[in-house]
């Protein structure tokens, strides 16, 4: 019972914390000494200083700006692409649960084949034929991600469906739309927001690594990704450009795993 | 599996049929000629991409069957052979990061498991979370600065000999080996915690022996699965430690290949990509049915 309460308290810190990182990154831009993409050619690649507290880039971007910015990008993109996933994933994978026959066949068969791609390599693809973007990225990795959520939602759905209290709903009057609402979501809802909370961190991560590989958001847009990407070619000479995008990333990941691992084990205490 | 492999292609094949590229202009692009519409149109007409899609995908299938992958233009040669060339440098480095993922997942996961509520166990669980949440591309960057520009331990210029191959398979296996020193903590706790582990004990049974000769097998099966799931994680993984190491496998290759808009060596990468891993999986299923007569029994059952 102790430990219980011990654990719901380390939560609540830790939710906390992401909170007010999603905070920060909103709000972040304020705090940046220097205009993200004005370029300074008297102070190109030079160490971190007073007026650039991280140093500047290969042309002379302040980089403490540019990762304040990065991070509403980088950020905003990863909840963008996880609210859709989630939103068509649960609406699949309701309909796949509620619907017998054809329908729940056809619905897993096409989850199937999306899924028998390697994820990673699919999207690589998809990006690689609508060409580099944010807006297709988001698209391609929407594209294989929705599988996950609607055979999730699916189980979900086919395991309450049956229990007692959705019949007194349907008893009591209740018609196909309010039952799924009040009556079948309430009861599925929390495994899936840990499985989305268990997915920020990867998500982050996926997308910054394509923005790395150059598909995902475009220079001179400041992002995470891009930002290591383009500071690729200066590792020897001035490593500062390499060291703290990569670090804002690991630490927001590392927050969100921690956060996600927590939900999981105060819902699912199994998995400890 | 065949109807998975089948709508597998079918989908590249779509994917490809809707890309905004035209074929015929881009084989004159790459052999720089500034075509007449005249020869665009005659080219069209010998490639077939004036045929309704289904019959464009039949032939491209037939031909696919026949090992036929279609010709890439931008690196002149039939895709099959410049894959080929490629596949056997990417399998050196997924081995070789397979073999470290085994190699430390295992140790860790099982110590962390014995361990567990220790200071051990802690410090094994805090290095998963790292290898977790660390970007793959950032490793790499880091690694290579620590150990090859600072201390001139390995080289990155030659990826043949052992020098050259230690640190990209180290990039490609520290995400996984948090995530799988995780799960098999899990795996053996799981068992752990149940009868005939309290029984043993009970026994007066060496603990060594207990987790070594029963529990190990019993969780094989759940790590096994595992291991299938990530091979995924792995041929991705690839594409960005590839980049970043200039390792001349199929993941530089995509890239380039993308970048040039080579969408026959893009389809015939992802096709491959594809039919590996569905290979691997169903492979996996069957093993897992021949290792545990209990899922063997279930689906006899359900037959």
């Amino acid at each position: 019972m102790i430990k219980k309460k011990h654990k719901r308290i380390s939560f609540v810190i830790v939710l906390s914390i992401a909170i007010l990182t999603i905070l920060f990154a909103i709000i972040a831009p304020l705090f940046a000494p220097n205009d993200p993409l004005a370029t300074d050619f008297l102070s190109i690649l030079q160490e971190p200083s007073d007026e650039y507290p991280l140093g500047t880039d290969q042309v002379g971007r302040c980089i403490y700006s540019r990762i304040l910015h990065g991070g509403k990008v980088s950020l905003g993109m990863t909840f963008l692409l996880l609210i859709l996933i989630f939103i068509l994933g649960v609406i699949i994978g309701i309909a796949a649960g509620m619907a017998d026959g054809i329908i729940d066949t056809i619905i897993m068969r096409i989850s199937d084949i999306v899924l028998s791609f390697p994820g990673i390599v699919f999207a690589i693809a998809i990006v690689g034929i609508l060409g580099p973007g944010m807006l297709n990225t988001i698209v391609a990795l929407s594209v294989i991600w929705w599988t996950k959520y609607a055979r999730l939602t699916r189980i979900l759905v086919i395991e309450v469906k049956n229990r007692e209290y959705i019949n007194a709903g349907i008893i009591a009057g209740a018609g196909k739309f309010k039952l799924i609402t009040h009556y079948i979501i309430p009861n599925i809802i929390s495994p899936l927001v840990v499985q989305l909370a268990l997915d920020i961190g990867g998500m982050l991560l996926t997308l910054s690594g394509l923005s790395f590989l150059g598909l995902g958001v475009q220079p001179p847009t400041p992002e995470w990704g891009n930002m290591l990407s383009e500071g690729r070619a200066y590792l020897q000479t001035a490593p500062w450009l390499l060291i703290y995008p990569g670090l804002a990333i690991f630490i927001v990941v590392a927050i969100f795993n921690i956060l996600g691992d927590m939900a999981r084990d105060i819902l699912d205490p199994k998995h400890l | 599996m065949v109807i998975v492999i089948f709508g597998a292609s079918f989908l590249t094949f779509a994917l490809i049929y809707i890309s905004p590229g035209d074929p015929a202009e881009m084989m004159f692009r790459a052999q720089e000629i500034v075509p007449s519409e005249e020869a665009l149109e005659r080219a069209r007409e010998e490639m077939g991409l004036n045929n309704p899609f289904i019959v464009q995908y039949g032939n491209w299938l037939i031909n696919l069957l026949k090992g036929d992958m279609g010709y890439s233009y931008i690196n002149t040669g039939p895709v099959t052979d410049i894959l080929r060339q490629k596949i056997p440098m990417t399998i050196k480095l997924a081995s070789v990061a397979l073999l470290f993922l085994v190699m430390f997942s295992f140790t860790l996961g099982i110590l962390s498991a014995i361990k567990k509520s220790k200071f051990l166990d802690y410090a094994i669980r805090g290095l998963s979370l790292v290898g977790i949440s660390i970007p793959a591309f950032w490793l790499g960057l880091i690694l290579i600065y620590l150990f090859v520009v600072k201390i001139n331990l390995f080289t990155i210029t030659n990826p043949g000999d052992f020098k050259g191959v230690v640190l990209p398979g180290i990039t490609l296996a520290i995400p996984l080996i948090g995530r799988y020193t995780r799960q098999i903590r899990a795996a053996i706790l799981e068992q752990l915690s149940s009868d005939y582990v309290v029984g043993a004990r009970a026994r007066g049974i060496n603990e060594r022996r207990i987790i070594f000769a029963h529990v190990l097998p019993n969780s094989l099966k759940s790590i096994i699965t595992l291991f299938a799931l990530s091979i995924g994680v792995l041929l991705g993984g690839t594409v960005i430690v590839e980049n970043i190491f200039s390792w001349p496998g199929l993941g530089s290759m995509v890239m380039s290949a993308i970048v040039n808009r080579d969408y026959a060596l893009l389809q015939g990468y992802v096709i491959f990509m594809a039919s590996i891993y569905i290979t691997i999986s169903f492979t996996v299923d069957i093993s897992i049915q021949a290792l545990d007569p209990r899922v063997r029994l279930k689906g006899d059952k359900s037959q």
